[in-house]
């Protein structure tokens, strides 16, 4: 018979097993072959970044308003210095810039609140983001009304339009889709086979396709004397074709769902509107995260080919810019400048997911 | 008006739960067959029977949540039909209780409570906070209130479940198996709460294995197989002289050893 009188007190571990020189031991020299491979890997990374960063900063030009300026062998950033406007702004007039900036600046404060957690109103101030801000953002950068001069959208362009076209896209998309998704799950033989159907159909077509389409076949459609504006019609085949994929991303989180969170909220008396969005959407969202900022980013990046259709969004105004007479020869530049913008947006929502992520599943779990 | 009618009249009626020749199939299976029961107002009934035999399914057609393709079900004067409304007018008189609780997991305890009452019965927050508290001192669980359902053993799950039901001031109560998924010591403390709630008069119908809860509370024992009703008496027969060779073979399979 065994009788333990003693409680064991907690011991620390072993220090061979913790602390840095123990992390570098098991992880890169646990054994000859590994030893091997951690010096070979630290040598290509000698080899790739060394040339990189002297090229990038060391040797680089900064200053300067000419391509007489670019004297040295490194990179040449006047050509971006020169240029830093028209890839903000696109042709939008000069004198008119102050209205893309009071929009860049509320849509950072918006943004800024939605993600910092201890800011209070966080339901308001996302139905202001939603509702308000848009219909604000297109009088203020289209005009026409309280004194304001027109600006016709072929004038948008760079980053600008980049972020016109992504934040439509991505607010349009994320409702319809959900809508999509439910009728795709309901048990309604037309709703259920129209939202297959659409699903499929802008699914199986690549985004080119449709933007062709939307800007060579839709006026073909439309009575004649009404034009839809080349920008509107961009917006609509992005949103058409994003909502497609958000609806499968939905569908694939709303299935992780069990039945029985919709059995019990049925048996409370819940209708069909309470149970989805008081208990099975919630609850999906949290699965979805990651399948909707993967959306969001695929359809940020996918935004660039709405230069196909003579929209000049912050890549198409690169290139422009790339064969002008005087700045001839410095293409490198303008794409590792085009690719640094978008990597740190699209950056940046991935961390924030990552973060949303693991606050949503404290406390939360089964 | 016809809604006033029914509802006035529903309050009064004296058969809470009636089922005339209720046929099921899931596909070609034939799941419920030719079932007739009446449950009166206030009477607690348990049905017993093998696993597939359709006790479930049973209980579940009462509140819609199994459809059911022959027969008539009336429940507290209603009469079951297809139309939405109908439905959920039904559900919010009948509480239910299932066997893997489906509490809802992204809401505390309290908001569990609260949710259906504000959303359903357009209750204030206060009100239904107020409530909710009262039913989960009830079921003696008020001190975790402010926990989410994963914080919470399988015991306690279930009684916040049952709690989560009376708060909609249910008519009947409906019990899934409530204790198949618990832990050994924690069957109990479930099955105290249900036999209090039986002890005020609530009328329920209760699929269970727990044969000790059908002696003490019971005023009826349902025995079903492949479908059937085979057996139905007040426990003490039901018990001590069963009639049919298939409830003696159950009986003696549970309450062999």
């Amino acid at each position: 018979m065994i009788h333990n009188h003693k409680t064991i007190e907690a011991r620390p571990a072993p220090s061979s097993t913790i602390g840095p020189i123990a992390w570098l031991r098991t992880n890169l020299f646990s054994g000859p072959i590994n030893t091997l491979f951690t010096l070979l890997a630290l040598y290509l990374l000698y080899l790739l970044l060394v040339p990189a960063i002297q090229w990038a900063l060391i040797n680089a030009d900064w200053i300067g308003t000419s391509r007489e300026d670019c004297s040295r062998e490194g990179a040449c950033w006047v050509f971006v210095n020169a240029r830093i406007g028209q890839f903000i702004y696109g042709l939008y007039p000069r004198d008119e810039l102050w209205r893309v900036n009071v929009i860049f600046a509320v849509f950072a404060i918006l943004v800024a609140w939605l993600a910092i957690p201890r800011l209070p109103l966080k339901r308001w101030v996302a139905a202001v983001t939603l509702i308000v801000f848009p219909i604000f953002v297109y009088f203020l950068l289209y005009g026409g009304y309280f004194g304001l001069r027109v600006v016709e959208t072929h004038r948008w362009g760079g980053l600008m339009l980049t972020l016109v076209l992504a934040v439509v896209g991505m607010v349009a998309a994320l409702p319809i889709g959900t809508l999509l998704a439910l009728g795709r799950r309901s048990h309604m033989p037309i709703v259920k086979s129209f939202s297959v159907v659409f699903i499929e159909f802008w699914r199986g077509v690549p985004l080119i396709t449709v933007l062709f389409m939307a800007s060579v076949m839709l006026p073909l459609f439309m009575p004649t004397g009404v034009s839809v504006d080349r920008l509107v019609r961009a917006l609509i085949g992005i949103t058409l074709f994003q909502s497609a994929y958000m609806a499968e991303v939905v569908r694939g989180g709303l299935q992780a769902i069990p039945r029985g969170q919709e059995e019990a909220a049925a048996a409370l008396g819940m209708g069909y509107w309470k149970r989805m969005g008081l208990i099975v959407l919630p609850q999906a969202l949290k699965m979805m995260i990651p399948g909707i900022v993967n959306t969001f980013i695929s359809l940020f990046k996918d935004t660039t080919l709405v230069m196909i259709i003579g929209l000049f969004d912050l890549l198409g105004i690169v290139q422009a810019a790339l064969s002008d007479s005087r700045w001839l020869g410095f293409a490198l530049e303008g794409y590792v400048f085009a690719g640094l913008m978008f990597w740190i947006f699209c950056f940046s929502m991935s961390r924030y997911s990552q973060y949303l992520e693991r606050k949503l599943h404290t406390g939360h779990k089964r | 008006m016809r809604e006033q009618a029914s509802i006035s009249q529903a309050s009064t009626t004296a058969t809470m739960v009636e089922m005339r020749g209720v046929n099921k199939w899931y596909g070609d299976f034939h799941v419920l067959r030719d079932i007739d029961l009446t449950v009166a107002r206030g009477e607690r009934i348990v049905i017993c029977g093998p696993s597939g035999s359709g006790k479930s399914t049973l209980i579940r057609c009462i509140n819609h949540l199994e459809e059911h393709q022959q027969g008539e079900i009336v429940v507290a004067g209603m009469p079951l039909t297809q139309d939405v409304k109908r439905i959920e007018q039904i559900r919010r008189r009948v509480g239910m209780v299932f066997q893997h609780f489906n509490l809802f997991p992204h809401l505390t305890v309290l908001e569990n409570c609260c949710l259906a009452q504000m959303w359903v019965q357009k209750k204030p927050r206060r009100e239904a906070e107020e409530r909710a508290m009262q039913y989960l001192e009830r079921v003696r669980i008020a001190e975790q209130a402010r926990k989410y359902p994963g914080q919470l053993s399988g015991g306690q799950q279930q009684r916040v479940a049952i709690a989560r039901s009376l708060c909609m001031h249910p008519e009947v109560m409906l019990f899934d198996e409530p204790t198949s998924a618990l832990d050994p010591e924690m069957i109990k403390e479930v099955l105290d709460v249900m036999v209090e709630l039986a002890e005020e008069g609530m009328t329920m119908l209760c699929v269970t294995h727990e044969m000790g809860f059908a002696k003490t509370v019971a005023d009826r024992v349902i025995f079903m197989d492949q479908g059937q009703i085979i057996e139905e008496n007040a426990p003490e027969p039901f018990f001590h002289n069963p009639q049919s060779e298939r409830t003696q073979l159950f009986l003696s399979q549970i309450l062999g050893h």
